[in-house]
């Protein structure tokens, strides 16, 4: 296993950076999500720490050995794709060996290792079939064994369960979470879900425009976004963002809704705000709680059920609709006045100009 | 607006009877989702109702009046389909336009702008009225492709899942935004998705169809606290129900390789049954049963806890952030008055 570590690490196609300089340590044993809509350079930046992509200047180290320009087989590393690439005239099990075979690995050793990652994975009943007569969740699990087989220095793995369903998904990701944990192998996991990347990384490594605009544990990212990109990208749905003013200790909301702001926020605001006062109000929908006395005010846009929960919309005037979640057992119809409070712990706050959070003074 | 009635209708293609006695009744502005997998039967039933697929058997009515003989054009239904078909060079408000100037319509101009800027309005795409269809994002084609189903004023929507090729967060602010829509337009929607999150935020009422028949009709609470059968109380809900087989054991059901005995249900159960319990109702933290945490996934507004008893793993989900330890030993019950129980065919008792 290993510690990856990315110096400077930038890939340009001419003159378009694909991946903008990028400083990253993955600890060894860490299981890191790179998460991003398409085209932000996560795929990039995964191809480029396996080698089969080159980079454009940086460096990458395994450990203390630079392999930066290293080829991909020299480099220790298993992939797992996202479409199975298994070979259809050979069994699971020849599949899986087939690794093992090519590094001229000893038939018996062979067979201990390629029975071990089978029990292990629960495929053992399917060693003897082929690839195509498999569902598409055993032939994953015959791709990732076949990974697993090799016990590299780090696992790398391109959006491995977007071709499945979507219920499958969800076993199929606690079941990687749980060989990670029992395996404890280094891995760089890239999707675009950010409910994957929350449900099974360490940290998360969130790009947008070849550029890391967050590193941080799945607690950190959801509470303390650095920036709106950050906000809008993790939660489903994402951070309620709303324009507003700051004056004196006071935020002027759409609606003609007034927010007091908690004193240790106060100067704070005063310095990180554009001298207008302008400023975006963030809080997670769980922080919006519906009260008889609440002290702001909003008409219902439409109520629905998410199943174990509500989710209510609440409109602060013309075109500025916030999610609160709320209880199941009571249902608003539209237009209903509503009034709600928002958890003091839970509001943040970003810069209009810079999009960037201001600070709550708290590491992150 | 009108109310739709299906009457026990069938249809083949070929060997495959794609639809088996369907019989529904949808009412007048109801908002009637169509959910389940590839293949149920959603879109032939839609495409019967719109008169482009003609049935086998049974009848279609609207507003009481039998439409099995009218074209497509007649019924006045509008279709909203999964591709957005428009017109690429013209622009959204010509899009907009385009079903009314129809020489069968022979809509006079001002009425045409006055429903066009109406529907803008309504899906807030005022601002790109002038602009080039080619030049829209997946989420503005879409809104113009609602809007163009709307300025007709049809009798009834119908709408094959029409956010399935958008991105998680435009679905999510589309769904909230037509199911607003709906209701404050009145309109009857019939809707087919595959997507439960679409059924249960957006539906009045749900029919759950799997191959060719229809499994349920109800509320999205009736479909997600009494689900009819196993098919559906694993077709909603995410993470998805835990389905425990349980056997009869001295006045209770012990859960099949775990030490978790359960209440009898007030009806004379089987010997045999599955249990169904919502991850959300398999509480953690106190009670009789005791098991260890073997996996833990935040995601940030709620925790799912993977708790392990006997041989069975049971998906738990508790609210924000969990203080528990992979490994930790930790007391949990389950809320009793939610506990669902299948027969060994997976029907409901």
């Amino acid at each position: 296993m290993a510690t990856i570590t990315l110096q400077n690490v930038e890939k340009k196609f001419g003159d378009v950076f694909a991946v903008q300089p990028l400083n990253l340590k993955i600890n060894n044993g860490e299981f890191i999500v790179l998460l991003g809509p398409s085209g932000c350079g996560k795929t990039t930046t995964l191809r480029m720490i396996s080698g089969l992509e080159a980079v454009t200047s940086g460096n990458i180290m395994f450990d203390s050995k630079d392999v930066t320009w290293l080829h991909p087989s020299e480099r220790d590393i298993a992939f797992v794709f996202q479409f199975f690439a298994l070979y259809s005239h050979m069994t699971a099990w020849e599949n899986i060996a087939f690794p093992l075979q090519a590094q001229g690995m000893m038939r018996h050793d062979i067979k201990q290792r390629v029975d071990d990652v089978a029990q292990m994975l629960q495929i053992e009943h399917l060693l003897d079939a082929r690839p195509s007569s498999l569902s598409g969740g055993d032939q994953q699990r015959v791709a990732l064994a076949r990974a697993l087989v090799r016990r590299p220095a780090a696992f790398l793995m391109d959006e491995p369960l977007g071709a499945l369903d979507a219920e499958f998904r969800e076993t199929m990701r606690a079941e990687i979470k749980r060989l990670h944990i029992s395996q404890g192998a280094t891995t760089v996991y890239v999707t675009h879900d950010q409910i994957e990347a929350m449900a099974m990384s360490d940290r998360i490594v969130i790009m947008s425009n070849a550029v890391v605009q967050q590193v941080g544990t799945p607690a950190e990212v959801y509470h303390d976004p650095a920036n709106l990109f950050v906000a809008r990208f993790i939660g489903s749905p994402g951070m309620n963002l709303i324009s507003a003013t700051y004056s004196s200790g006071s935020i002027r909301l759409p609606g003609g809704n007034q927010y007091a702001v908690p004193d240790h926020w106060q100067s704070k605001l005063q310095n990180g705000l554009p001298a207008n006062g302008s400023v975006i109000v963030g809080f997670r929908p769980e922080a919006a709680r519906v009260h008889p006395e609440g002290r702001l005010a909003a008409q219902v846009y439409a109520d629905d059920l998410h199943g174990g929960y509500s989710m209510l919309h609440l409109e602060l005037e013309h075109g500025t609709v916030i999610h609160a979640r709320s209880s199941r057992e009571t249902s608003y119809p539209i237009g209903t006045p509503i009034k709600f409070d928002l958890d003091p712990a839970m509001v943040r706050f970003f810069n209009p100009e810079t999009e960037l959070a201001i600070s709550n003074g708290r590491a992150s | 607006m009108s109310d739709v009635r299906l009457d026990n209708i069938s249809k083949r293609f070929g060997d495959k009877l794609a639809l088996s006695d369907v019989s529904l009744a949808i009412k007048d502005k109801e908002f009637f989702v169509l959910l389940g997998p590839t293949g149920a039967g959603k879109t032939t039933t839609l495409r019967v109702i719109a008169g482009l697929e003609k049935q086998d058997a049974g009848s279609v009515y609207f507003d009481g009046q039998a439409v099995n003989d009218l074209q497509p054009a007649d019924r006045d239904t509008a279709f909203v389909f999964q591709q957005y078909s428009l017109y690429p060079n013209m622009s959204v408000y010509d899009n907009l336009a385009f079903p009314l100037r129809s020489p069968l319509r022979r809509v006079p101009e001002d009425e045409i702008r006055r429903r066009v800027t109406d529907a803008a309005e309504k899906l807030r795409i005022t601002k790109l009225l002038d602009r080039k269809t080619a030049r829209l994002s997946g989420g503005e084609m879409q809104r113009v492709s609602i809007g163009r189903a709307i300025v007709r004023e049809p009798r009834i929507f119908l709408m094959d899942e029409p956010l399935s090729n958008l991105d998680a967060k435009l679905r999510e602010s589309l769904r909230v935004e037509l199911k607003h829509l709906q209701k404050t337009q009145g309109s009857t929607t019939l809707f087919v998705t595959h997507d439960q999150i679409e059924a249960l935020t957006m539906a009045d009422r749900i029919a759950v169809l799997d191959d060719g028949h229809i499994i349920q009709v109800g509320t999205p609470h009736d479909i997600y606290d009494r689900p009819a059968t196993t098919f559906v109380a694993q077709l909603v809900g995410t993470p998805r129900i835990n389905l425990l087989p349980a056997q009869r054991h001295n006045g209770s059901f012990r859960i099949t390789n775990s030490p978790l005995d359960v209440p009898l249900p007030a009806s004379e159960p089987p010997p045999e049954v599955v249990i169904g319990v919502r991850p959300e109702d398999v509480r953690p933290g106190d009670g009789a049963y005791t098991g260890s945490i073997a996996l833990i996934e935040p995601l940030g507004v709620e925790t799912i806890l993977h708790i392990r008893t006997g041989e069975q793993t049971l998906l738990s989900v508790v609210p924000g952030t969990s203080s528990f330890r992979l490994g930790d030993q930790v007391p949990f019950m389950l809320a009793r008055e939610r506990l669902h129980y299948f027969d060994s065919s997976g029907k409901r008792i």
